[in-house]
């Protein structure tokens, strides 16, 4: 398996609107997932309205919006994590293989084990680097003691965090900096090797150097993950995404590729908002 | 004052200096008179904590010998101890809270993690809160009724029973507290990679919540150390050696109780000795317990 972490070529860079820099358009991906008539209720609060879109494989597509608009919320659904509490529902569907994520008889941690989240804070659990890592695989897979030291070194490697934990494994991971520990939460989600990769604001509580470590490393992971991140910064969107969706008041305004999002927008929505207009 | 503001003029009166002077002269007068009546009740309780403590050690340390912990208690002027008592409250507390200790765990897991806002959640959360706050004499007499009286007497087993009643309400109480603590995110960060939910519970939760959980344990432990009330109504109290938990057991509040309304001297002052060694163990306690929960923070 791969170990290198060298960033992918990004591509040219188009100037686009407000001097975002956007990648010039490569074509976009097949679908992995494909969403269609997706509606999500908060109670009797309609949260999205009629979603249809498609995220393509291994690659990065951004979800933006002003706060309240929806994007986490459609996070939330892609791995259904709103069934952990009452009163929240989803209806319509959010094809993953053959499998419609959102019905009522979906196999939960099946799901979540192919759909990994990496939250807004950095959310260590309290025990030691090593068994952060670990747990998660435990939970689905059974190892032998020399394949899960690999599958551990192997995680924090593609996390970028291996060469700074090495010689501490056995510390806790609450000890860790709030950059470090995000990168921590990373390797503990691809070390159950997902196909889809879900990033909630993943680097809005990070320090910018920590911010530029975590934009690199979804650069470098898209080449095996599907990856879905939704991001309050327009210029993050533009850096690290190949689609963009814009969310307004619970609807999809507009998806397209990030280029073509942030050069031409069919949408005046969507030029206010990354113009900076409103948001 | 002629200047407009541009965010348009400020409404009511202008702004009189002497007014706000007398204000700031009427807020001292206040936080003068406030201040010393905290001051005042501050040192009335440090009085009486003071004088008890005191006492307490004066009379206790004069008390305290080697013998205390070495022999059974006797007749007045025979040189008895009060081992047999120190063992019984041992015995007595260690199980109770054994006892009580991952029944109120559960509870407060469930509260915590099962029934948050749910109707039966509010109820048991209610009742649990009343028996924490329950005479604890009320509790030896529910024991007495459903213990003692049916199985032919007074045993340690029914103190026992009664110490574990009252050690559960505390430790669902710092469990659910403590649990209820941890943020949202953590549990979410646990089923997101696809655990189930009592791995999250036991393998997370329980972890972060730990430390707290440990305090709760150790106050619940300080707690049933001092108690009498109901301890009189179950294990009765035994002069005599025993670690019979089917028989009546002795233990310190009960020596305590029986020893400090005598005439005799020397047993007066094993009472007194008897009081410093349980004063002691709960300071030791709660000190044990702020330690457990700084190391946390």
């Amino acid at each position: 398996m791969s170990t290198t972490t060298e960033t992918a070529p990004a591509g040219g860079a188009t100037q686009g609107f407000g001097g975002v820099q956007a990648r010039s358009g490569a074509a976009l991906n097949a679908p992995r997932i494909a969403i269609r008539n997706l509606d999500f209720f908060y109670g009797d609060n309609r949260a999205l309205k009629a979603i249809n879109f498609d995220i393509p494989d291994r690659q990065v597509t951004g979800m933006i919006g002003p706060s309240g608009c929806g994007k986490s919320t459609l996070l939330r659904v892609l791995n259904r994590m709103y069934s952990l509490y009452p009163n929240q529902r989803a209806t319509g569907e959010a094809m993953i293989d053959g499998m419609n994520i959102v019905a009522p008889d979906a196999d939960l941690n099946a799901l979540r084990a192919k759909i990994g989240m990496v939250f807004q804070k950095p959310t260590p659990f309290p025990m030691t680097i090593y068994e952060n890592i670990a747990f998660g695989i435990r939970l689905h897979e059974k190892l032998t003691r020399a394949q899960m030291d690999e599958r551990v070194e192997w995680a924090l490697t593609r996390a970028a965090i291996w060469a700074e934990v090495k010689d501490r494994l056995d510390a806790s991971a609450l000890g860790l900096s709030g950059g470090q520990q995000q990168r921590l939460c990373i390797a503990r989600t691809i070390a159950v090797r997902p196909e889809v990769i879900l990033f909630d604001e993943p680097t809005s509580a990070l320090d910018p150097i920590s911010t530029l470590k975590i934009e690199e490393l979804i650069d470098e992971l898209k080449r095996d993950f599907t990856i879905v991140i939704v991001t309050h910064n327009m210029q993050q969107a533009a850096r690290c995404a190949d689609q963009v969706a814009f969310f307004y008041l619970g609807e999809l305004i507009e998806v397209a590729p990030a280029a073509q999002m942030f050069t031409a927008p069919k949408h005046p929505k969507t030029q206010e908002y990354i113009t900076g207009r409103f948001g | 004052m002629s200047i407009t503001l541009s965010a348009g003029a400020v409404p009511g009166p202008r702004k009189d200096p002497e007014v706000a002077l007398s204000l700031g002269r009427r807020r001292k007068r206040i936080d003068f008179v406030i201040r010393t009546l905290c001051v005042l009740a501050t040192v009335v309780g440090l009085i009486f904590l003071a004088s008890i403590l005191t006492t307490l050690f004066y009379r206790g340390f004069e008390a305290m010998n080697l013998r205390v912990f070495t022999h059974v208690m006797a007749p007045p002027g025979s040189e008895g101890g009060l081992l047999n008592a120190i063992v019984g409250s041992l015995i007595q507390a260690t199980l109770g809270t054994a006892i009580g200790t991952p029944i109120g765990m559960l509870v407060g897991t469930y509260l915590a993690e099962y029934a948050r806002g749910s109707r039966l959640g509010n109820v048991v959360r209610f009742v649990s809160d009343i028996l924490l706050s329950a005479p604890s004499i009320l509790i030896g007499l529910f024991v007495y009724q459903i213990l003692v009286l049916p199985f032919g007497g007074f045993s340690g087993w029914a103190g026992v029973a009664a110490l574990a009643i009252i050690v559960i309400p505390v430790v669902v109480r710092t469990t659910e507290d403590m649990l209820t603590l941890i943020p949202n995110t953590l549990r979410e960060a646990v089923i997101g990679l696809g655990s189930p939910k009592w791995k999250m519970i036991v393998f997370v939760c329980w972890k972060s919540a730990m430390s707290g959980i440990i305090t709760g344990i150790l106050l619940a432990v300080a707690r049933v150390a001092g108690e009498t009330a109901p301890l009189l109504f179950t294990s009765l109290g035994n002069n005599a050696w025993s670690t019979d938990l089917t028989r009546p057991m002795s233990s310190l509040p009960l020596a305590i109780y029986a020893f400090a309304g005598s005439p005799f001297e020397d047993w007066i002052a094993l009472a007194w000795a008897g009081a410093l060694l349980i004063t002691l163990s709960v300071l030791i306690l709660n000190i044990l317990a702020r330690t457990v929960l700084r190391r946390r923070t």
